[in-house]
């Protein structure tokens, strides 16, 4: 015990500035410090995941109509069938688990995605897996198709869903979880009246042709959707993404190929 | 509580804020107070930050050596603010996304700096602490001052709640955009200190230099 005390009054006695205390108030505080901060990332990041995940899901019944204040999220979720989709043949694939295959890693990974010469969404790299969800009826025949979307707006990407009908064309909604647009211009992505907009336009003609459209001035009522006031580069990356995940590099063979049953 | 343990508290919340007399923390104020949620979030986050590192630093004040104090000063307040950052994330996850970065730029928020090394090096954990919470009060104030304005004039709502319809929504109110953009909180700020120097005279500072009067030839 006088050995212990021995070593602390030492301690206390030493100059305060000097080298070997300097050292020592150094590493122990860094020591204590780190010991509180991982201690705290290690215990809150299980709740920070469930947070994650459940606004993820969330955003999912959103887009599909089916979130109400005070539904049971989870309970919901489940009626949503997760699968992924191999975007280059257009047909999905059981290579990997649903429930844990991640799409932004996926997106980053070299084996899993390619780099995109033409890139209007500006996002760099595209992953050749992703992942969709399914809501069905009861009967088991298709209510709406959930697909990822995202690109870059003015100031970040921004990440959301399109919920498409049972015929594969029509919207029903369209929906952001994460983006860093100005809030009260470009955020107004999130504004319901605007979201509104997005239900029954139509993404391809008769034809097949893409003809969903961001945009001031409307040449077709049935695919055009009011670009947002004040927020110009918002509303491009809106309607650059929307093209190109629903276009050629995107969906397109995925939803044709889903409609014609190869899928 | 006695009374310079009182003076400590409420202090820094008109005579001596941080923001508006030491014009300190400026940059946060622009950026968080776009909405009052996230700026009450935010001002709970620095109380709590500085509070707490005030409190920790005073207790460790005659063991760190003068040549590393502002580093030492630095790593508690970092440690700090990723436990508040975390905590924040694991239970207000809709607001940490929205706070995203300013959360982590406490770090750097000259007042939290700023009572550490002005307050906390020289003066008892518990007077230390009462400062610190006194000034995180005083930046949170203002915040929310600045808060008001920008939610209600510029969205029409407060605390999310709308008060004025806007236009967006049907109603009759044009949304002030500016007020939304980071410029404005620096014309509210601007005012605000302009309102409380003209009611509190002692806080003019000197003039530090004098205008030459033009001679005519």
């Amino acid at each position: 015990m006088s050995n212990s005390n021995n070593i602390f009054v030492k301690f206390k006695n030493m100059p305060v500035d000097g080298m070997v205390k300097t050292i020592i108030v150094a590493t122990t505080l860094c020591f204590i410090c780190s010991m509180v901060v991982s201690f705290a990332a290690v215990n809150l990041k299980s709740k920070q995941d469930v947070n994650k995940a459940l606004d993820k899901q969330k955003n999912i019944l959103q887009v599909a109509g089916k979130y109400y204040d005070g539904v049971n999220i989870q309970e919901t979720f489940s009626s949503f069938e997760p699968l992924i989709v191999d975007i280059e043949n257009g047909k999905f694939t059981n290579k990997f688990d649903p429930l844990i295959f991640d799409d932004k890693k996926a997106a980053q990974d070299p084996l899993l995605s390619v780099a995109l010469k033409d890139d209007p969404a500006s996002i760099g790299r595209r992953a050749n897996f992703v992942t969709i969800y399914l809501l069905k009826n009861n009967d088991g025949s298709l209510d709406k198709i959930i697909l990822p979307v995202h690109g870059y707006g003015l100031w970040s990407t921004l990440y959301g869903f399109i919920a498409l009908e049972n015929n594969l064309n029509d919207i029903f909604g369209l929906q952001f979880y994460q983006h860093a647009e100005t809030p009260g211009l470009g955020a107004e992505v999130d504004n319901p009246k605007w979201k509104a907009q997005w239900k029954g336009k139509k993404l391809n003609n008769e034809k097949g042709d893409l003809m969903i459209q961001v945009a001031k001035t409307s040449k077709n009522k049935d695919y055009h959707i009011d670009a947002l006031a004040g927020a110009t580069l918002t509303s491009n990356g809106v309607n650059n993404l929307v093209k190109f995940w629903m276009g050629k590099s995107g969906f397109k063979k995925f939803l044709k190929n889903l409609k014609s049953g190869e899928a | 509580m006695s009374q310079t343990r009182k003076q400590l508290l409420i202090d820094p919340l008109v005579d001596n804020n941080p923001i508006t007399l030491q014009v300190l923390g400026i940059c946060s104020a622009l950026a968080v107070t776009s909405s009052l949620n996230v700026a009450f979030v935010m001002s709970l986050a620095v109380i709590a930050v500085t509070g707490f590192s005030s409190l920790f630093i005073s207790m460790l004040r005659n063991y760190i050596p003068n040549s590393i104090r502002i580093i030492v000063q630095m790593v508690i307040i970092a440690s700090l603010v990723i436990l508040v950052d975390q905590i924040i994330k694991a239970y207000a996850y809709e607001i940490s996304k929205t706070l995203s970065v300013f959360v982590g730029l406490i770090i750097t928020n000259c007042i939290v700096m700023g009572r550490a090394e002005a307050f906390a090096m020289k003066n008892t954990p518990v007077d230390s602490f009462i400062d610190g919470v006194g000034n995180g009060l005083g930046y949170g104030l203002l915040l929310m001052c600045v808060g008001v304005f920008r939610e209600l004039f510029g969205s029409g709502s407060l605390f999310g709640i709308t008060i004025l319809d806007p236009v967006s929504n049907g109603g009759w109110y044009v949304p002030n955009g500016l007020l939304l953009l980071p410029p404005s909180a620096f014309f509210i700020i601007g005012f605000l200190i302009w309102g409380i120097r003209s009611w509190k005279k002692s806080q003019v500072e000197a003039r530090e230099y004098k205008i030459q009067t033009l001679e005519v030839h």
